[in-house]
């Protein structure tokens, strides 16, 4: 195996990486500041991949394209707030899961109404399609190294955000005291519609940006969410740099593991079925990490107790 | 004399910079009324939390019933005797006030992965369930909703499931909490006759039913035992008067 | 008699006699629309058994009722290839009898369970929620990317398994199967939650610090519901696979394990029939709503939302009254 498929593949694992950040983050925000679990944050994500691929296609405009994304599932995020979730706050998790599943019912199958169940396509803008020039001869998809530079950037802003700006304040405040936010004579309600439309557009950001490399369909949010739930477990639910670590982690190991494990089998099996092993062992593999995780540090490894 | 039954040697926490428990030494003798007062933040729960089993000591250890159970699990020291009760009501509020009750005797007689017989229709659990009712004074209330019942009857409630656990030592935190006069009256006769079934370690607010009932009285202040002793020697010691009492008569002005 | 006892008695009737009618005026259809609904509420029943007294919120019970569709496949496909499914360090063969393949069903989704549970319980609430949907998504992905038995396509099994003295493939007599298991496992759980292991395990939900308090853990408590539970729904699953003569990853998948919570809601938590209400309301809406439109999941979802918004006790609720029933 060469050196250089070995740097690519780390590449596409942080890349993959990056992404699940992007949804991990905002459901550790949401857990973390109004303790709700979402599972329609998926939902959200496919919100932001359709709402893209349809500007793209209206305008040919990429950014556009993105900046429909973020607006897309921001808005549908402040509507599913204010008329459902807002109900669910005082809920136990039982209900926060069976409402925000009613939810996802509702979106997918909306969306295949409105757009059929056939895959949308979202192109990548020419101006980052192609290749670059990477330190030691290696050849990368400027479009994923792109994602990468842009995932890490939107980390270091949330990081900023919360350890610097006033929102960031009430959101730590939020976390560590529900009451105490109240007593600071913040007003909790725009507070919680607030952080639910950010995570919202982060997820809805991550399905564009995903919608370019894979196709743009019903139910492409949910594989994603349940791995950014792996993800949160073990970085620890509420913590950003846990879902940072977590997300980097996940995607690594993901990547790397399908990589690794079959030429592992290689080394003493016929090729055939070190493949066929290697890869369904490669399918299970972060879960395998999750379990260790569980094992040593149940609450994650950046999460609190 | 005989062995006190619970001997706490020398316990140590610290959560970060606060130091909680500070070497704290005591024990519980047979057929004594153990007191531990002091004021807010001084450590009391702490202190309880480590006795059974919800919080590992740094340093020290637990002996009860001559056995070191520093790292048994509350469950374990629970299965040994060791019958606490809540400081806030800690029951089953969606179970009857009998099936709390058979849920204590069940839980101390063991044989709980059973699947098939009723456990309502268990004589033997029945009847020292109704027992232990009988003896707080509830009996007529077996078949009320434990929700249903008001704060002194779950109070009353907390210290039947305790007398189900073959209790060897019972640790009891602020059982008069909210009771008002008259229920403070009828607990508290009815723990002066209960220490000679088995001795009580009473953590309590009320300064008048810790004096009319304790055997001994430990005072800690701080994460400290500063003083151990009779109910003269306390009232008597100046250290305490200062560190604690004073206090005390200062909050009950305010 | 109780409201709750009376609907409970008029649910197990209906279950009787709608497909006896269907029978007698010849609609296979019809009966084997029945004979999902009773395999969904055993699921149902299974999931209950942890969520309902145990207070368990399992998004992970896809992994069950897939491990006992893909026993059922399993054995199944070795006996109709004539292949042995080991041969090292036994012998072993497939089969097409249906009690072994309830047994291995049963026993192979109760180990998983076993394990799944030892890990997921040292967590609780969301986290617990998230691990388990996060384990039934691995077998998903695993079952799809395992190559042997179909991958993605799952496997078809031509001949249903058989009963002894019973012909399988008639409709009736397989739901008869179905609908007798369905009792047994209610009769099984009833006693089971009235039980000294019920009541301790209702209480841990209730008060975990009071199980600890009256010298019991709750962890070996939600174990043992969780690995019953899961057996419960891994029998459902190789019944279900049976009905269709059918596995695939689509059993492990997450709609499966929202799915079976579903039934349970619909019907109302905590009744030991709920899920029986819940499993037959759901194919009652998936058959009228999906005669309405092709979208019938959106009326679903805005039910769902409804009855988790403003019914919370599921149909029992609305019929029986709020107050589950403890004596």
């Amino acid at each position: 195996m060469s050196t250089v498929l070995l740097i690519e593949q780390t590449l596409n694992g942080l890349q993959f990486g990056v992404m699940l950040f992007l949804m991990a983050a905002g459901l550790t925000l949401i857990f973390g500041v109004m303790g709700l679990i979402n599972l329609a944050h998926g939902s959200l994500y496919m919100v932001g991949a359709f709402a893209a691929a349809g500007v793209a296609a209206a305008t040919g405009s990429f950014l556009l394209a993105l900046i429909a994304s973020l607006v897309a599932a921001a808005i549908a995020g402040v509507i599913v707030e204010m008329t459902v979730i807002r109900r669910l706050y005082d809920r136990d998790h039982l209900d926060q899961v069976l409402a925000t599943f009613a939810l996802i019912l509702i979106f997918s199958e909306g969306t295949r109404w409105v757009f059929g169940s056939f895959p949308l396509f979202l192109d990548k803008p020419a101006w980052l399609s192609g290749t670059v020039m990477l330190p030691f001869g290696i050849e990368y998809s400027l479009y994923r190294l792109t994602i990468i530079l842009v995932g890490l950037a939107v980390a270091a802003g949330l990081f900023w955000m919360i350890a610097r700006t006033r929102i960031g304040i009430q959101i730590r405040a939020g976390e560590n005291d529900r009451e105490m936010i109240g007593a600071l004579g913040v007003n909790i309600s725009r507070l919680y519609t607030l952080v639910f439309a950010l995570g919202a557009a982060l997820a809805g950001f991550a399905g564009a940006l995903i919608g370019a490399i894979q196709s743009v369909q019903v139910g492409m949010g949910e594989p994603v969410l349940i791995l950014a739930f792996v993800v949160i477990v073990i970085g620890g639910i509420g913590s950003i740099k846990g879902a940072l670590v977590g997300a980097v982690l996940v995607g690594l190991t993901d990547t790397l593991g399908r990589l690794l494990l079959p030429q592992l089998f290689g080394l003493f099996m016929d090729p055939s079925a070190a493949t066929t092993v290697g890869a369904s062992l490669a399918s299970m593999a972060i879960y395998v990490l999750m379990a260790g995780v569980l094992l040593f540090k149940p609450s994650g490894l950046f999460g609190g107790a | 004399m005989t062995e006190p039954i619970l001997k706490v040697e020398g316990i140590s926490k610290a959560f970060g910079a606060l130091q909680a428990s500070k070497g704290i030494t005591l024990d519980l003798r047979q057929g004594e009324i153990h007191a531990l007062i002091g004021p807010n933040g001084a450590g009391k729960s702490t202190l309880i939390q480590q006795i059974t089993g919800g919080l590992a000591p740094d340093a020290g250890r637990v002996v009860f019933g001559g056995q070191d159970v520093t790292t048994y699990s509350t469950a374990a020291r629970a299965r040994l005797g060791m019958a606490r009760t809540f400081q806030i009501s800690s029951l089953a509020m969606e179970y009857t006030v009998l099936q709390n009750v058979v849920l204590g005797a069940l839980g101390a007689r063991g044989g709980v992965f059973r699947f098939f017989r009723p456990v309502m229709k268990d004589k033997a659990l029945l009847a020292v369930a109704r027992d232990a009712l009988a003896q707080v004074g509830l009996e007529e209330f077996e078949r009320f909703r434990t929700s249903e019942l008001s704060h002194g009857q779950r109070r009353q409630l907390e210290v039947a499931v305790a007398l189900t656990l073959k209790p060897r030592a019972f640790l009891m935190d602020e059982p008069m909490a909210g009771l008002g006069a008259e229920g403070t009256q009828r607990l508290m006769g009815f723990l002066d006759g209960l220490r000679a079934q088995a001795p009580i370690l009473l953590v309590e607010h009320d300064m008048d039913a810790v004096f009319a009932l304790a055997d001994r009285i430990s005072v800690l202040v701080y994460g400290e035992i500063i003083a151990t002793g009779t109910v003269e020697d306390i009232r008597a010691n100046p250290l305490v008067r200062s560190a604690y009492l004073g206090e005390e008569d200062a909050e009950g002005v305010a | 008699m109780r409201r709750e006892t009376m609907l409970n008695a008029t649910l197990m009737l209906i279950l009787l006699g709608f497909p006896l009618w269907a029978w007698s005026v010849d609609e296979p259809f019809l009966i084997t629309l029945s004979t999902r609904a009773v395999i969904f509420a055993i699921a149902g029943v299974g999931l209950n058994f942890a969520l309902g007294i145990g207070g368990l919120v399992s998004l992970g019970h896809a992994a069950f009722f897939g491990i006992g569709g893909y026993a059922m496949g399993i054995l199944a496909y070795h006996a109709q290839t004539y292949t042995a499914l080991a041969e090292w360090p036994v012998l072993i063969e497939g089969t097409k009898s249906m009690p072994v393949i309830w047994i291995v069903a049963i026993v192979a989704s109760a180990l998983v369970a076993l394990g799944m549970g030892a890990l997921s319980l040292r967590t609780t609430g969301v986290y617990f929620i998230m691990i388990t949907l996060a384990f039934a998504q691995m077998f998903f992905y695993f079952t799809i990317s395992w190559p042997t038995y179909g991958g993605e396509d799952g496997l078809s099994i031509y001949v249903r398994n058989g009963f002894p003295g019973l012909n399988t493939m008639d409709p009736i007599q397989f739901y008869a199967i179905c609908y007798a298991w369905l009792v047994v496992v209610l009769f099984l759980v009833h006693r089971a939650a009235k039980a000294p292991f019920g009541l301790m395990l209702s209480a841990a939900r209730q008060n975990g610090a009071r199980v600890q308090a009256v010298g019991q853990v709750p962890y070996r408590l939600y174990l043992v519901a969780f690995t019953i539970s899961g057996a419960i729904t891994g029998l459902a699953g190789a019944l279900f696979a049976d009905l269709n003569r059918f596995v695939s990853p689509t059993m492990f998948s997450w709609q499966t394990s929202g799915e079976i919570m579903v039934f349970v809601i619909l019907g109302g938590v905590g009744r030991i029939f709920g899920p029986v209400a819940g499993a037959a309301l759901f194919i009652l809406l998936e058959h009228v709503l999906g005669g309405l439109s092709e979208y019938w999941h959106v009326y679903l979802g805005a039910i769902l939302l409804g009855v988790v918004l403003f019914a919370r006790g599921g149909l029992f609720g609305l019929i029986a009254g709020r107050e589950v029933a403890h004596d």
